[in-house]
């Protein structure tokens, strides 16, 4: 591990905990810490693109690049922030959030057909051709009663993944 | 009517994951007698199974469990335990370390006043001078052994230098070859280091015999398929030493073998090590220290501890492919030394991942979504 950096005050501990809404425990965070403190070799304070693909599940995900964006330069505080959707008590809105943060790529706050497709091709990548991924958005998008022309909210997503339970956790090792 | 889903599950090609596999995006009925429910937005919008896995992957990985030093715990931390660690440093550095040093320094003076005569004197006559020239190289490992104060024990027949056979065994450190070469003079294959280790590959190589390779070149792997061949038909060589892992591993675990060990029709004799972590971690982390810090290292601390297993020697069966006979050998080693098996390549250290895995996620998707576009035409 690591450096003269890996040492993290209870201080330390109790400010990132604030910060992600207290859905990780402190011994998780001191667990998430060394991992942080593992990933990030050169001890630079954040973990690089390099480094994330240097972990080789991450690197063969198919939503890999997109979720770069979102993780790439962080902190050890919002590196945190991130993965707390992930909690188990994290709730559905915030998993909810989190998903509709994936397919906002442009950040303006609403989904367009464009950005369903290209989450599409990300998950399909060249075994769909772009009118077969098309056919399906738009027949999909219809009976739920949008049109290709719609864009999606934040409302709109919690409306349609309603309040069935949403399996989006990642458990913490802790020592 | 009853409605049974089943879930399509993400082709994941052996991946090993401690946590329960995340099941595929879409679960679709799979009952024999009605076709599958339509596709809903919710059912497509829904990515987290990917998701989960990617943040799962950032979490906690199995890859990079692999490479993590785990030194000894330490165990100074109270009034009176302080003290003697103390006093334990003063003696490993300043009575320790200098005796080691002296009698390494000792060693190689031995070794190469005795080596370098030898090997133009006696040009002449290759198999007198090649059998002194073997027992100088297992004299010269016991000296580097006795300079970290080795404890090794040996289990198992010792080799016997027959034709047609090779030694594999996992890989945790360089020092693995000291440990197995103070017993054998197995010829060796290794990747090129650069500064005084590479010259003593040099020296090593032109007295037992061996190999050289570079992982970074793809071609090579052929160039080095048919150099093993050559070597292992060759008569009068020294039997060839590989560690399949081709990178060292922490010693907890093992990555998966290459099979260029396993295709060359002949014997494969596993060896099995395992360090006692108790007074030091051999595992040599090439990402966080050279090698002359990792000797250094070795050298401060009161022993290394470990355990050689020598193994029944194993051929391939009939009907078996090379990795699947390198699995099990893997299976057997790890078995022999208690290390936990995960099937990751471990050139991975070094380069990304091919596309293909990726693909192979990505294709199992489309097909799913494919057959949704099938049943709405219907």
């Amino acid at each position: 591990m690591g450096s003269a950096s890996s040492m993290l005050t209870q201080y330390d501990i109790e400010e990132v905990q604030e910060h992600c809404d207290h859905l990780f425990s402190q011994q998780e965070i001191v667990s998430l810490y060394e991992r942080f403190c593992q990933l990030d070799r050169n001890a630079k304070g954040f973990i690089s693109a390099d480094e994330f693909l240097s972990v080789p599940e991450f690197a063969m995900n198919p939503l890999s690049q997109r979720l770069l964006k979102m993780v790439d330069g962080l902190n050890f505080k919002d590196f945190v922030a991130f993965l707390s959707a992930f909690s188990s008590k994290a709730s559905a809105q915030q998993k909810i959030e989190l998903i509709f943060k994936v397919y906002d790529s442009d950040c303006n706050g609403k989904v367009s057909f464009n950005d369903i497709m290209e989450v599409l091709r990300d998950l399909s990548g060249p075994f769909m051709s772009n009118d077969q991924r098309e056919q399906v958005l738009v027949q999909v998008l219809k009976e739920a009663g949008y049109t290709k022309e719609s864009y999606l909210s934040i409302d709109d997503f919690f409306k349609v993944f309603g309040s069935c339970g949403l399996k989006m956790e990642v458990e913490v090792p802790v020592d | 009517m009853a409605r049974t889903s089943g879930k399509l599950r993400s082709s994941s090609s052996g991946l090993f994951s401690d946590r329960p596999e995340v099941e595929d995006h879409l679960s679709l009925g799979c009952s024999v007698s009605e076709p599958p429910p339509k596709l809903q937005l919710r059912d497509l919008l829904d990515i987290t199974p990917s998701l989960t896995e990617a943040a799962g992957a950032i979490v906690d990985d199995s890859f990079t469990r692999c490479f993590k030093s785990n030194p000894p715990e330490p165990w100074n931390w109270n009034a009176y335990l302080f003290p003697l660690w103390c006093f334990g440093v003063v003696v490993r550095y300043l009575i320790l370390f200098p005796l080691r040093a002296t009698v390494l320094a000792i060693g190689w003076i031995v070794f190469l006043s005795s080596f370098i005569p030898v090997h133009f004197l006696l040009k002449g006559h290759g198999t007198l001078r090649k059998k002194i020239e073997r027992g100088l190289v297992e004299l010269m490992c016991s000296f580097f052994v006795a300079s970290w104060t080795g404890v090794i024990k040996y289990h198992g027949p010792r080799p016997s230098m027959r034709p047609k056979q090779v030694f594999v065994a996992n890989h945790t450190s360089m020092i693995d070859f000291i440990v197995l070469e103070q017993m054998t003079a197995f010829a060796l294959i290794m990747q090129k280091h650069p500064g005084w280790v590479g010259l003593v590959q040099r020296i090593i190589l032109e007295s037992v015999g061996g190999i050289w390779f570079n992982r970074s070149e793809a071609k090579d792997r052929e160039a080095v398929a048919k150099k093993l061949k050559d070597h292992i038909e060759g008569t009068g060589n020294n039997s060839l030493l590989i560690f399949p892992e081709g990178t060292c591993v922490n010693n907890n675990y093992t990555v998966m073998f290459k099979k260029g060990a396993f295709e060359l029709g002949c014997t494969v004799c596993p060896v099995a090590i395992k360090y006692n972590k108790i007074f030091v971690d051999a595992f040599w982390n090439s990402r966080k220290q050279s090698f002359t810090k990792h000797l250094l290292q070795l050298m401060t601390s009161w022993a290394v501890v470990c355990n050689v297993w020598y193994l029944e020697p194993q051929t391939i069966r009939p009907g078996e492919t090379p990795i699947e006979f390198a699995e099990r050998v893997r299976d057997a080693i790890s078995k022999r030394a208690g290390l936990k098996k995960v099937p990751w390549d471990g050139y991975l250290k070094y380069s990304r991942p091919s596309p293909k895995q990726m693909e192979e996620k990505q294709q199992s998707y489309a097909a799913a979504m494919l057959q949704t576009l099938e049943v709405d035409a219907k």
